[in-house]
C-alpha cells in the first residue's frame, strides 16, 4: 500500500491524467517515499508518467511474450511421442494463454486496453521476447525450452514478485509458480531423452547447443548498453541487472547440465575460484539486435500468424458483441447441469 | 442397467477403445487449435477441454491394453472412434458445432454408465462433470453465434447442415456400452433441437446418416482426412520403435 500522501482521496481521477501542476511536487515526493520504503504502488495511486509508459510497455511486452511463445510449443502438441507428454504440452500451452491473460489484466490496470495492446503487438510497435523467433526443430526442443527459456525467464521474474506496481507483482507470483513447474518438466523431458536411447541423446544434445546462447540473450543487452536498466532499477521495477541477473542463471544451469549428462556450448565455460561464479564466453550481440530489428528465423512466421488468428477471429468477436447487445438481460447462459 | 460385463473381458476392450478413442482423436483436433482461436479465452477453453478428453482417452485405452501402442502404433483401419470427432476443425463455429454434438451425446452416455455399477462407473462419474462444461460452453457459443450476426449465423447454419450427416452414428449399439441408444438419441435430439431453435438455427431434415452403412467409424472406415491427422500423431513415436519418452 502507498502512503496515504500519494493516494488521490477524491478516487476519481481519470487514468493517465496527471494531478495539476500545484500538486505535481507533493505526489512526487510521497511516490518517491514510496519506492524508497519498498511499498506498492497500487492503479488509483499518483504515479510519475514515465514510470506508468516504462510499466505499460513492459508488461505489454511480457503479455505478448507469452502469447508468441505459445506458437513453438504448439508446433509439437500434434506430434508429441507419449500421451502423458501431449497432456504435459497441452496444460504449458494453456498456462502460457491464461499469463497472457493475467498480464493483459496487469496492464490495463494503467489505463491502457487489452485491443490497444495486441493493436501494437501486431502492427510491430511493441515487442515480445526475442527467444520465440527461433524454431523448434525437434521434440527435444521442447524440453530445452523448458529448462533454458523458462528456466531464463523464472530467473527473471521471480525479482519481480517485488516489483513496486502491485499489480504486476501479484501476477508474478502466480506466473512463477506456473512457471517453476513448467522449467521441472522440461528438465524431466530432456533426462528422458538424455538417458534413452542413442538417437534421443544426440536429439536432446542439439537442442540444447541450439537453445542455449538465445536463452542467454534473454536476459537483454549488457548493462551498459541498457537503456531503461538504471531508472527501472531506481523505480524498483527492476531489483536486478542484466548481467547480474545473466550470470545467477549460468551458475544455477552448469550443475544441472551435468546431471542431464548433457554439455554446455561453450568452451570457455569454466568455475572461476576468485569470482566464485562461472566464467563464460562472449554472447554474439550482433545476432542478438538482428534478430530484435525482426530479422530471427521465425519473426515473420510468428507475427503472421499472431495476426491471422486475430483477423480470423474477427467474425467471432462481433458475433458475440453483436449477441450480447441483442440479450443484455443476459439470458444466454445454457444452464449448468 | 442390465448384466454388466466383467473388466478385461472382450466386451469390455471393445467399448474402452471405442470411447477412448473418441475422446483421443477430439483431443487431438481441439489441440491443432492452440496459437489460432479467436480470442485469449478461447486458447484456455478448448486446450482445457482438450486436456479433459485426452485424460478420459488415457483412462480408457488404458483399460483396453498399453495406451501409448494404442494410440500411436494403431493403423488407420483398427481406429473405433465416430467420424464425427475426426471431421477437421474448419473454422470456429465448426468446431463449436463438433463439440455440441458429442458433448450433448457424452454427457447423457456418461450420466447413464455413471449411474451404473458396470466398469466404465468410475471413469463416467468423473467424466459427466467434465462434460457438463464441455456441452455448456458448446451451447453458449452455440447461441452467440447463431444469434450474433448475418455471418457467424450463416457460418454456424452451414457448420450444422455439414456435421448433421455424422450424428447418427453416436446411437448405434457399441459392444459392451450397455446403454439403450434409442433412449439417448431422443434426449440428444431433444437437447439439441433446442439450443439450435433457441440461436436461431435450422434442425436438418436430412439423412443422419452418410452414404456409409451407419457405425462406420466404430467398424474401422473413416474419412480421408483421419489418415494424415494419424500420420502427423503418430510419427514421431513410430521413428523410435521400443524408445521411452
Amino acid at each position: 500500500m502507498a502512503t496515504a500522501a500519494a493516494r488521490d482521496t477524491a478516487g476519481s481521477r481519470a487514468y493517465g491524467v496527471t494531478a495539476g501542476a500545484d500538486d505535481t511536487a507533493g505526489h512526487q515526493h510521497a511516490f518517491d517515499a514510496a519506492v524508497a520504503a519498498d511499498e506498492r504502488i497500487e492503479p488509483r495511486d499518483w504515479m510519475p508518467d514515465a514510470y506508468r509508459a516504462t510499466l505499460v510497455r513492459q508488461i505489454a511486452q511480457h503479455a505478448h511474450s507469452e502469447i508468441i511463445g505459445m506458437q513453438p510449443e504448439a508446433n509439437w502438441i500434434t506430434r508429441a511421442p507419449s500421451l502423458r507428454r501431449k497432456a504435459i504440452l497441452m496444460a504449458k500451452v494453456q498456462d502460457e494463454a491464461g499469463h497472457g491473460l493475467y498480464l493483459y489484466s496487469a496492464a490495463e490496470t494503467l489505463g491502457t486496453s487489452r485491443e490497444e495492446l495486441l493493436d501494437k503487438l501486431h502492427s510491430g510497435r511493441q515487442k515480445y521476447s526475442s527467444i520465440f523467433n527461433y524454431p523448434t526443430l525437434t521434440w527435444a526442443d521442447v524440453g530445452a525450452i523448458g529448462w533454458l527459456v523458462d528456466g531464463a525467464a523464472i530467473t527473471n521474474q521471480v525479482p519481480l514478485c517485488r516489483c513496486s506496481y502491485g499489480p504486476y507483482a501479484r501476477a508474478m507470483v502466480r506466473i512463477c509458480k506456473e512457471e517453476s513447474f513448467h522449467q521441472r518438466q522440461g528438465y524431466e523431458l530432456l533426462l528422458a531423452l538424455s538417458k534413452g536411447t542413442p538417437e534421443q541423446h544426440a536429439m536432446a544434445q542439439d537442442a540444447v547447443d541450439r537453445w542455449w546462447w538465445p536463452s542467454l540473450m534473454m536476459f537483454g543487452p549488457p548493462d551498459d548498453e541498457s537503456q531503461h536498466s538504471a531508472q527501472s532499477m531506481a523505480w524498483k521495477i527492476k531489483r536486478h541487472s542484466n548481467d547480474e541477473l545473466r550470470q545467477r542463471f549460468v551458475d544455477i544451469c552448469v550443475p544441472q547440465a551435468a546431471s542431464l549428462g548433457l554439455t554446455l556450448p561453450d568452451p570457455d565455460l569454466k568455475w572461476n575460484e576468485e569470482r566464485g561464479h562461472h566464467d563464460f564466453g562472449a554472447i554474439d550481440w550482433a545476432e542478438f539486435w538482428d534478430v530484435l530489428k525482426g530479422n530471427g528465423p521465425c519473426n515473420e512466421q510468428r507475427l503472421t500468424r499472431r495476426r491471422r488468428a486475430h483477423e480470423e477471429g474477427a467474425w467471432v468477436r462481433e458475433a458475440a458483441a453483436a449477441h450480447a447487445a441483442k440479450h443484455s438481460n443476459g439470458e444466454t447462459g445454457a444452464t449448468r447441469a | 442397467m442390465t448384466t454388466t460385463p466383467a473388466a478385461g473381458t472382450a466386451a469390455v476392450t471393445a467399448a474402452a477403445l471405442a470411447l477412448g478413442d473418441d475422446a483421443l482423436v477430439l483431443s487431438h483436433r481441439l489441440g491443432e487449435w492452440a496459437g489460432h482461436a479467436p480470442v485469449l479465452e478461447e486458447e484456455v477453453a478448448l486446450a482445457n477441454i482438450a486436456l479433459d478428453l485426452l485424460g478420459q482417452a488415457r483412462v480408457l485405452l488404458s483399460m483396453a491394453g498399453d495406451e501409448d501402442e494404442l494410440a500411436f502404433l494403431r493403423e488407420e483401419r483398427a481406429f473405433r472412434n465416430l467420424q464425427l470427432v475426426e471431421q477437421p476443425n474448419g473454422d470456429f463455429a465448426h468446431t463449436i458445432v463438433r463439440q455440441l454434438f458429442f458433448s450433448a451425446h457424452q454427457y447423457l452416455l456418461y450420466g447413464e454408465l455413471a449411474s451404473g455399477d458396470g466398469p466404465f462407473a468410475p471413469l463416467a462419474a468423473k467424466a459427466v462433470k467434465e462434460t457438463a462444461y464441455h456441452r455448456d460452453h458448446a451451447e453458449q457459443w452455440t447461441l452467440r453465434l447463431g444469434d450474433g450476426t448475418d455471418e457467424s449465423h450463416a457460418r454456424m447454419q452451414r457448420a450444422v447442415d455439414a456435421l448433421w450427416r455424422y450424428t447418427g452414428e453416436m446411437f448405434q449399439p457399441v459392444e459392451g456400452v450397455d446403454v439403450d441408444p434409442s433412449r439417448l438419441e431422443r434426449a440428444w435430439l431433444e437437447r439439441t433441437g433446442e439450443v439450435l431453435r433457441r440461436a436461431t438455427l435450422t434442425v436438418p431434415d436430412g439423412p443422419r446418416t452418410g452414404a456409409w452403412a451407419a457405425g462406420a467409424g466404430r467398424q474401422g472406415l473413416h474419412t480421408e482426412p483421419f489418415g494424415r491427422m494419424l500420420a502427423e500423431m503418430q510419427h514421431l513415436h513410430r521413428s523410435h520403435p521400443g524408445a521411452a519418452w
